[in-house]
């Protein structure tokens, strides 16, 4: 099935098969291999991306449910050289440690900020429930994404 | 982990969908959020041939005033259960219940008329929705049918839906101002509940609903019964499981259920009463 997704900003199209799951029309398509699979069960939030500028967790979305939709991934936050608020945040706070589920929580985060601008420790904590981090570095992350809301 | 090959059908209204789903039998399935059912094809344990896409449909994602109840379309997100003004108005338990769905990305995909078809007795909304005495309104072939929700639920992932029929709305009656309360047991965040419960109470009226407490969600009769009789709230609680059948399983024993239900249901009682 023909698709077409802007990602990025830039308009991609595929033939593919309707079971194709976003998460792999990202990565093995489009070969954007920041956006990681993690539990690939909808719970960890290492997938997670912005659909219609929402975070979704891409493991649990077909490419086609996402035809001629607007998607931004981890590789879309960085302008140019600069990167994102929220990405350099968690560069100056040590948000993370080994990084696998870094490009996940930074999209939530990100998501989490435009719905609570000025969020509280306990609303980000809340707000970051559907993604894990194996290394439990949990507190510098909502420090990071308590940083990253005063900028 | 992939699903099994399917074909795919976009539907841009109810009876275009209900149609196709009409046009390739058993074998078809609705697909709205997919949050429930996505996983289930990917563990394989759905499926289906045929999946007929009705998240476009744009005229079935609302929340509306209509008198004594809330009518709310089938493919209303959770998040938009969650952050409704009507709904925290007029059924604040609803709203609430809708934040503990899953996690924000869940959310953001997951619909309400989705959880409520999947019949998941581990869910928090068809329990919430149960407790509220609400009726859910289906669509076939040949028009449409209201089916309050204490017919709706039939066993595990079982419905009184047809294959051709489709959820449409949800009608919730408006609490008019009765305490209420949302228990949510469970060991880590976004998990499904151990055992949940949604109450509400205005007076000697109540409405208690138990989640995970049997293979489909548990209207607690019993304890609303005792309350309008006048028995104490410890009292009633302690009748929290006379209708529930639990299982045993990973996470807890049918026993330790039973009372973690008669707990939780006697704090959602008492934080009910006002």
């Amino acid at each position: 099935m023909k698709v077409s997704i802007t990602v990025n900003g830039k308009v991609t199209e595929g033939d593919i098969e309707p079971r194709t799951l976003l998460v792999q029309y990202i990565r093995e398509n489009l070969g954007l291999t920041g956006t990681n699979i993690g539990c690939d069960t909808s719970s960890c939030g290492a997938c997670s991306i912005h659909l219609n500028g929402e975070a979704v967790k891409s493991c649990t979305v077909l490419a086609v449910q996402a035809d001629g939709q607007s998607v931004t991934t981890i590789e879309g936050m960085a302008n140019g050289d600069q990167l994102h608020p929220m990405q350099q945040a968690f560069m100056e706070n040590h948000g993370l440690q080994c990084g696998y589920c870094t490009p996940g929580m930074v999209m939530a985060a990100t998501s989490l900020l435009k719905e609570i601008p000025n969020p509280t420790e306990e609303d980000v904590r809340i707000g970051l429930e559907g993604n894990l981090c194996r290394c439990t570095g949990y507190h510098n992350i909502v420090k990071s994404v308590l940083a990253a809301a005063k900028k | 982990m992939f699903p099994t090959a399917f074909d795919y059908k976009r539907a841009g209204s109810a009876a275009e969908a209900i149609a196709l789903v009409g046009e390739y039998g058993d074998d078809a399935k609705f697909l709205a959020g997919g949050h429930s059912l996505l996983p289930l094809m990917k563990l394989r344990l759905a499926q289906p041939s045929v999946l007929v896409d009705i998240a476009r449909i744009s005229d079935l994602s609302y929340i509306k005033d209509a008198g004594d109840h809330i009518a709310i379309g089938a493919l209303t997100r959770h998040h938009d259960v969650e952050h409704s003004e009507l709904l925290k108005q007029h059924v604040p338990l609803l709203a609430h219940a809708a934040s503990y769905v899953g996690d924000p990305q869940v959310r953001h995909r997951g619909t309400i008329g989705g959880s409520i078809a999947h019949a998941d007795s581990a869910s928090d909304l068809p329990a919430t929705t149960l407790a509220l005495g609400a009726t859910y309104v289906a669509q076939g072939p040949n028009g449409t049918r209201e089916i309050p929700a204490t017919e709706f639920y039939k066993g595990f992932l079982e419905s009184a839906l047809a294959p051709d029929e489709m959820l449409t709305e949800i009608r919730v009656p408006k609490m008019n101002g009765a305490g209420w309360n949302f228990q949510k047991f469970n060991r880590r965040a976004q998990d499904w509940a151990i055992v949940g419960v949604a109450a509400w109470k205005r007076g000697n009226e109540s409405g208690v609903a138990l989640v995970n407490m049997g293979s489909v969600p548990i209207l607690a009769t019993s304890v609303s019964q005792a309350i309008a009789s006048g028995a104490s709230l410890a009292d009633a609680a302690a009748l929290a499981a006379a209708e529930a059948e639990p299982q045993s399983d990973l996470n807890a024993s049918a026993e330790y259920r039973v009372h973690l239900a008669q707990v939780l249901v006697r704090r959602a009682l008492e934080a009910s009463n006002k």
